[in-house]
């Protein structure tokens, strides 16, 4: 997709060169690979009046919505306790999940990426399972195991500990939906690399663990990044699995989506938005970055279609 | 290839699943990605299956032929069915749009396409809802003609279309990128008109990225909660989705109930997907690698 | 159908000479002409205009009196082959050969049955009968080359474009479709356009050969006359082996230094113009190991084996510039000796003058 970022815009038109590769930038003069200027003008319109309405618009409403009532009022919704108490939930769950899911990328991109076993493909199936798995199912899985009448609800409960209905399952929720992300961009890319570089470093006599900090990781560190932009924001947006598992308690186990909804069923709609206003910013900080590291450092990501 | 370093690994380095390699670490992380997802997905998952053994087939074919459960599956699947059919029409175009033309504003469009993979659920749920709400931007639009959008199925498929419409338009857009100049020259050059090409001979080459994209598009619909929530009206018979009446049996301490929809999602999207992968399969052999 | 290009003018934006500079070729109707020239030549965006996938900036393109400057690609009616065979993935071998007659529009579309028939005949003239219903990614290159061709001749084209059709062809694979192309040429007799950057394949398959080079046709003509007498300095280059030697020209006699190189009288020039320029000879037109007028001593710097004789570098003396020469085995060569040389035929160009245009003649 990054590639589609760059686009045929500015095509250079150096190439004389009868090159295939070269061929390709001179898509754009064609007279015969285009469509007509008529065509081409309903087609565009389509594309803006679509993705206005369903991307644009949405985003714009959000921001007009919070400030319906005021500044005052958007000000005031935000730093009410039970906002404030949700957005510290947020940010801990994140940052808990976050780190988990970077630590479990990066060993299973490299086990899988640099090693051969049998059941390769299988685990990351595996891997790749909480993307097709609905996030209420999810929440319903965790609930089934911790809860109190799940499998170890029992022995939970007889030692005192809280899982369902606490922080600790909506931590748990988090990372199972954001499980795939980091791994995911990681062995794709990694797999491209190959082990070439380490085989080398190793031979020039660097230690197992100087050749991943001076070799690996800065081969990766931009698809990294990707992984961790996109895990962060399904982490602090989540909603579904994370409304299972938490009880939904006031000030306690409301991370910022279910405060959202909370404030929202209560008609409270313009303090509904003021909340939705800073997640919506978080998405769009999301956007800005992953567009910046995808024009600025295309070659260090792994080239396919990227998604969820 | 070297033979197996001398370092000290652990345990399961010394089985024979490794290749031989000089690279450390190997029994490390793998034990460690082993364990992880053992505690997080595979666990969770068994407790589900375990769930599912202990009602048995005729349970789970008791719940699902209720009629609420069977109206909420066949709400959740026929109109994410119908988002993904919208979206693959909607998303050729863009894509073909974001990609091959330049017009101001395209970067940003472009960029926006991700939108809903990065906005929380929660916020597009409410968002959606106020503008098509029927006092809200659009639906105030239409309300005057009688139509309504927000909560009825109708909603639900705008909120399916913003879930899905990325993964249409970024699976297709690489495909247009690689595609061939020449061979819509060739087109051209014997003697097919400009739409003759994209539609004999482009949109052909498309399609395989377009099932994949539909797919996708379709599995995410099926499983989407917050989005569609604020949106649906939820209407048991009507608008209410199988997710959220998972959340209502389990509001209900029914686990049983929650149990056999999630069994129900699965097996069907299961299903689906299979079918899919089969067309895929079909098409990849068609169209091979020339 | 006689094809003419007049006075074409391309330049592409942002690019910093023009890809043509008014280059104008003739092509008789039957004739079989390779453009022949180093990438970015213009060789390509030459054949891509006459097809009408690029437009000029400037000049005409006529299908023998028809102006077909205005017409588009479709109504052109050209066979046009490409170098990666753009065979359409999805369909069937039969259906990519049949595809320009089921695009026509309801009028003159030939009935179902008459297209695959057309289709079958075709793939048995490019040998591919029994292949009809294989996809195109079940066949060797070499096959998909001809389905294209194939699907080219379909659509009865009256000019028949290839655009480096054997680029992406192994060696051996390249040989055996070049003969065979020529075969096919000779049964059909279509008009013929195309590109290469192979001199081999130019001067074996063409009828005529234009060297293209920097936007402009440097030289066009029967390949021996190419390979015989180029026309410039470039084409002399680039066309076959030869070594280039730094030399004046005083009174038409080709000087080395102040040696005179004696070359034979029916290639002297007759000219008075006077000057610095490079000779060029080929190595099998040099004699070593044989005094006679003229004759140089020549330090031998090394043999080597070439195919059935022996290939002797040598530095000449003056400016000790090295020059490849074919050394039959009777002469003995030993590395650091001195032999006689001498030049029995050359191509003596004047270096360009201040303006960039080479001033040339025939030594």
């Amino acid at each position: 997709m990054s590639e589609a970022a760059t686009g045929w815009a500015g095509a250079p038109a150096e190439s004389i060169w009868s090159g295939p590769e070269k061929k390709a930038a001179r898509r754009s003069r064609s007279p015969v690979t285009g469509e007509s200027d008529l065509l081409k003008a309903v087609l565009i319109g389509v594309t803006v009046v679509f993705l206005s309405l369903f991307l644009i618009l949405p985003l714009a409403i959000v921001f007009t919505e919070a400030f319906s009532k005021g500044v005052a009022a958007y000000w005031g919704a935000l730093i009410s306790p039970d906002a404030r108490s949700a957005i510290g939930l947020t940010l801990t769950v994140a940052a808990i999940a976050v780190p988990a899911n970077i630590m479990f990328g990066l060993a299973a991109a490299w086990a899988i990426a640099k090693f051969h076993f049998p059941g390769k493909s299988f685990l990351i199936t595996l891997i790749d399972l909480p993307f097709s798995v609905s996030p209420v199912v999810a929440g319903l899985m965790f609930v089934l195991l911790f809860g109190a009448h799940g499998l170890l609800g029992p022995w939970l409960k007889a030692h005192d500990l809280e899982i369902i209905f606490a922080v600790p399952g909506i931590v748990l929720a988090t990372i199972f939906v954001t499980f795939p992300f980091v791994a995911r961009e990681l062995i794709a890319l990694m797999e491209d690399q190959g082990t070439g570089d380490e085989e080398t470093a190793l031979s020039l006599g660097a230690s197992g663990f100087s050749t991943f900090m001076r070799v690996t990781l800065p081969n990766i560190k931009w698809a990294l990044l990707y992984g961790v932009l996109l895990c962060n924001a399904r982490a602090m947006g989540e909603f579904g699995a994370v409304s299972v598992v938490s009880g939904h308690i006031r000030g306690k186990t409301n991370t910022m989506p279910l405060h959202v909804e909370i404030l929202y069923n209560e008609y409270n709609t313009a303090a509904a938005f003021a909340v939705a206003s800073l997640l919506a910013l978080l998405a769009l900080i999301t956007l800005v970055l992953k567009t910046l590291l995808e024009t600025r450092f295309n070659d260090a990501l792994p080239g396919k279609a990227r998604g969820h | 290839m070297t033979p197996p370093t001398e370092r000290p690994t652990v345990s399961l380095s010394a089985l024979p699943l490794k290749r031989s390699s000089i690279l450390p670490g190997f029994g490390l992380s793998l034990g460690y990605t082993l364990v992880y997802l053992s505690i997080i997905v595979l666990l969770p998952l068994a407790a589900l299956v375990l769930k599912a053994s202990g009602l048995g087939l005729s349970g789970l074919w008791s719940i699902g032929v209720q009629p609420r459960v069977f109206a909420a599956l066949k709400t959740s699947f026929t109109l994410a069915l119908a988002a993904a059919a919208i979206n693959v029409v909607f998303g050729v175009i863009v894509a073909w749009v974001l990609t091959r033309y330049d017009f101001p504003g395209r970067r940003l469009l472009d960029a926006a396409v991700d939108l809903p993979f990065a906005l929380p659920t929660a916020v597009a749920g409410i968002a959606l809802a106020a503008i098509y709400a029927p006092n809200g931007w659009i639906g105030a639009l239409i309300a005057p003609l009688g139509w309504k959008i927000a909560f009825t199925p109708l909603g639900i498929v705008v909120a399916l279309i913003f879930i899905g419409l990325p993964f249409i338009v970024r699976t297709v857009q690489p495909v247009i990128v690689d595609l061939e100049q020449d061979v819509e020259e060739a087109s051209a050059s014997l003697g097919a008109t400009r739409l003759q090409t994209l539609s004999r001979v482009i949109l052909p080459a498309l399609t395989p990225a377009l099932l994949t994209g539909f797919a996708l598009a379709f599995a995410r619909g099926v499983g989407e909660y917050g989005s569609v929530i604020f949106i649906a009206g939820n209407l048991p018979f009507i608008s209410e989705i199988a997710p959220l009446l998972i959340v209502v049996k389990l509001e209900e301490f029914n686990y049983e109930g929650a149990t056999a929809i999630a069994i129900w999602m699965l097996a069907i999207s299961f299903f689906i997907l299979f079918a899919i992968n089969l067309i895929q399969a079909w098409s990849r052999r068609r169209f091979g690698n020339v | 159908m006689q094809i003419r290009a007049q006075d074409i003018v391309k330049s592409f934006p942002g690019a910093r000479r023009a890809a043509l500079e008014g280059v104008s070729l003739n092509v008789g109707s039957g004739e079989l002409v390779a453009l022949l020239g180093p990438s970015g030549g213009g060789k390509t965006t030459l054949l891509r205009i006459i097809a009408g996938l690029d437009l000029p900036d400037s000049g005409k393109v006529f299908f023998g009196d028809e102006d077909a400057s205005e017409k588009s690609v479709q109504d052109r009616r050209v066979g046009f082959v490409f170098q990666n065979y753009a065979l359409f993935k999805h369909l069937t071998v039969e259906d990519n050969v049949g595809f320009g007659l089921d695009v026509r529009n309801r009028a003159q579309r030939p009935p179902k049955a008459e297209i695959r028939r057309r289709a079958h005949e075709l793939l048995d003239l490019v040998q591919l009968s029994g292949l009809e219903k294989r996809r195109p990614s079940q066949l060797s290159g070499g096959q998909r080359q001809r389905v294209a061709l194939a699907r080219a001749l379909a659509v009865e084209p009256r000019v028949l474009l290839l655009d480096e059709p054997f680029g992406a062809l192994d060696a051996k694979v390249r040989r055996e479709l070049r003969s065979w192309l020529r075969e096919l040429h000779t049964r059909t007799g279509h008009t013929t356009i195309f590109v290469t950057h192979d001199q081999d394949e130019a001067l074996e398959l063409a009828d005529r050969v234009a060297v293209l080079n920097g936007g402009h046709i440097e030289q066009i003509g029967t390949p021996d006359e190419i390979y015989d007498h180029p026309a410039t300095a470039f084409v002399h280059e680039f066309i076959g082996e030869s070594s280039a030697i730094s030399a004046q020209l005083r009174e038409g006699e080709v000087f080395l230094g102040d040696h005179r190189l004696d070359l034979p009288k029916a290639n002297r020039l007759a000219t008075s113009n006077n000057g610095e320029g490079r000779l060029f000879v080929r190595p099998q037109d040099i004699l070593i190991g044989e005094e006679g007028p003229g004759a140089l001593q020549a330090e031998v710097l090394s043999v080597r084996r070439s195919g059935p004789t022996r290939r002797a570098e040598i530095a000449l003396p003056y400016d000790r510039s090295s020059v490849e020469v074919d050394a039959p085995a009777s002469v003995a060569l030993q590395p650091g000796a001195f032999v006689p040389v001498r030049f029995l035929r050359g191509a003596f160009f004047l270096k360009a003058d201040a303006a960039g245009a080479a001033v040339h003649a025939r030594g």
